[in-house]
């Protein structure tokens, strides 16, 4: 999973079965520090309440189908967290 | 499975059910040689590994899911273990205690 925030939305009424009813957000991937990498993407909002320029977090590939109603979809990027913090810890001795 | 570095936590409270009650683990991926390869993944814990540690990662959901015990669930990257100790070409690149 991938920190990323949401950028944009996309409305597409005519797509594929069981996408109805599916929020799809463009989400620009972050790297550790929260810094804009790689290219944006369309994810679906597995938690639908995900608004523009909130921090998420995202899964890739096949889980990112199973986090919608419907399992079975094309979808290949999801939204399954919103960010309330992050913590970089102290990393000390062990 | 992939071997990283604990360097951070990621506190949620909207999420996908399976993150209910599960702490999430920022993880530097690190490369053979035993340093940071400019990578990293958010991580369930599933073994309590503390800040900075060295942990085993399986990043792939048929895997994540038996952990959890949930199906289906959007999860792959789960913390399965810490690493004490990485040999490679006969060096050690992450010694004891480190």
């Amino acid at each position: 999973m991938q920190l990323g925030r949401v950028i944009g939305t996309v409305v597409a009424t005519v797509k594929y079965d069981g996408l109805e009813g599916i929020k799809l957000l463009i989400v620009q991937p972050l790297d550790r520090h929260q810094e804009p990498e790689g290219r944006p993407v369309v994810a679906a909002d597995g938690v639908h309440m995900a608004g523009p320029g909130e921090l998420i977090y995202f899964v890739g590939s096949r889980e990112a189908a199973q986090a919608l109603p419907e399992t079975f979809v094309p979808v290949d990027h999801a939204i399954v967290g919103i960010v309330d913090a992050t913590e970089e810890l102290a990393t000390g001795g062990a | 499975m992939k071997v990283g570095r604990v360097v951070g936590t990621v506190v949620s409270t909207i999420n996908s059910p399976v993150f209910d009650y599960r702490k999430l683990l920022l993880c530097d991926l690190l490369g053979p040689d035993g340093e940071a390869t400019g990578g990293y993944t958010i991580a369930v814990d599933a073994i309590d590994a503390g800040a900075g540690e060295m942990v085993l990662i399986i990043d792939e959901g048929n895997g994540a899911r038996q952990i959890v015990g949930q199906d289906p669930a959007p999860i792959r990257a789960v913390v399965v273990g810490v690493v004490d100790e990485m040999t490679v070409d006969g060096a050690a690149v992450i010694a004891p205690g480190t």
